[in-house]
């Protein structure tokens, strides 16, 4: 079985309403640091697929092309 | 003349559609997502709600019901359609439609009567340009968005039909839109003008007792676009 690791996040230049709320709540809470936050998905999919069907799903269902970008990551097995 | 309304699981606004339709006269039944035969309906209407409880994205999972590949075979040959709130996002999810709609700007879910201008024509709505209609918003994911290319395009061709705006029809320089929405967009055409998508909601001030009547012209004007291309 193969596993995977799915990253979902805005395509650049969509206004990320959670992120920038989180921005506005840690310059709130004093961490004057820190500049940006993007809040995006993270999927775990495990199943008997391979890559380029993890893909296709991706496109299809999992993120929206039109405003995310996303990224697979497959997991090692131990 | 009659009105196809879907009902998909998590539809909760499908009987406001119906009853406006009830109270202006015209026939419309509620169509099952799971329905592959949609032949009969001369209008079909993607109600609000929270389709598939608005998992993943919402409308992401509703456009996959089996009655939508009719919907988009519907809406290819010219065939009107209307999306209301939850049926404005599954339309842009099935790309019947530009853009996507994320999540309001201040993440608070908005229930409220605003002021909309017209800004432009389709199908479903012809009215005098900067006409102001008063209609109720009711959701937590209406911040349309789309490329600069997609705003560009849907300027030049009149596909915004509808702007949120200030009371007098003005635009306010921070933006109009409660939600956020690029461009204070509140409701856009498809280029043939045959599938309109809008986070309003026009059935519910059809009947007066809704608090109005500005919705009554979305029902009214697909009736008679209908007759005029029927000759």
């Amino acid at each position: 079985m193969a596993r995977y690791e799915i990253f979902v996040t805005y395509k650049n230049g969509i206004f990320d309403p959670p992120g920038a709320t989180a921005e506005r709540a840690l310059a709130n809470l004093g961490y004057e640091g820190v500049e940006s936050v993007q809040i995006g998905k993270y999927i775990r999919l495990a199943g008997d697929v391979d890559l380029a069907t993890v893909t296709e799903v991706c496109e299809k269902l999992l993120a929206n092309p039109v405003i995310e970008d996303f990224r697979v990551e497959t997991v090692e097995e131990a | 003349m009659r009105f196809g309304v879907v009902r998909f699981p998590g539809s909760n606004c499908e009987q406001d559609i119906i009853g406006a339709c009830d109270y202006l006269g015209l026939k419309a039944d509620y169509i099952w997502h799971g329905d592959t035969d949609i032949s009969g309906y001369d209008a079909i209407v993607l109600p609000g709600g929270f389709s598939y409880g608005d998992y993943i994205r919402t409308g992401a999972v509703a456009r996959f019901s089996p009655v939508m590949a009719e919907v988009v075979r519907f809406a290819e040959k010219g065939g009107p359609i209307l999306g209301v709130c939850n049926g404005f996002q599954i339309l842009t999810e099935a790309h019947l439609l530009p853009g996507a709609l994320l999540r309001n700007r201040g993440l608070k879910f908005i229930c409220k009567t605003v002021d909309l201008r017209v800004d432009g024509a389709c199908d479903w709505l012809q009215q005098p340009q900067d006409t102001v209609l008063q209609i109720p918003i009711n959701h937590n994911e209406g911040n349309y968005t789309c490329d600069a290319q997609t705003l560009e395009r849907l300027n030049a061709n009149g596909q915004v039909v509808l702007r949120y705006c200030e009371p007098d029809g003005s635009s306010a320089d921070d933006g109009s839109a409660p939600n956020g929405s690029l461009d204070d967009i509140a409701g856009v055409c498809n280029e043939r003008g045959n599938v309109f998508g809008l986070m309003p909601h026009p059935e519910r001030v059809v009947d007066p007792v809704g608090g109005g009547t500005d919705g009554q012209p979305f029902f009214t004007t697909i009736v008679r676009t209908l007759a005029e291309v029927a000759g």
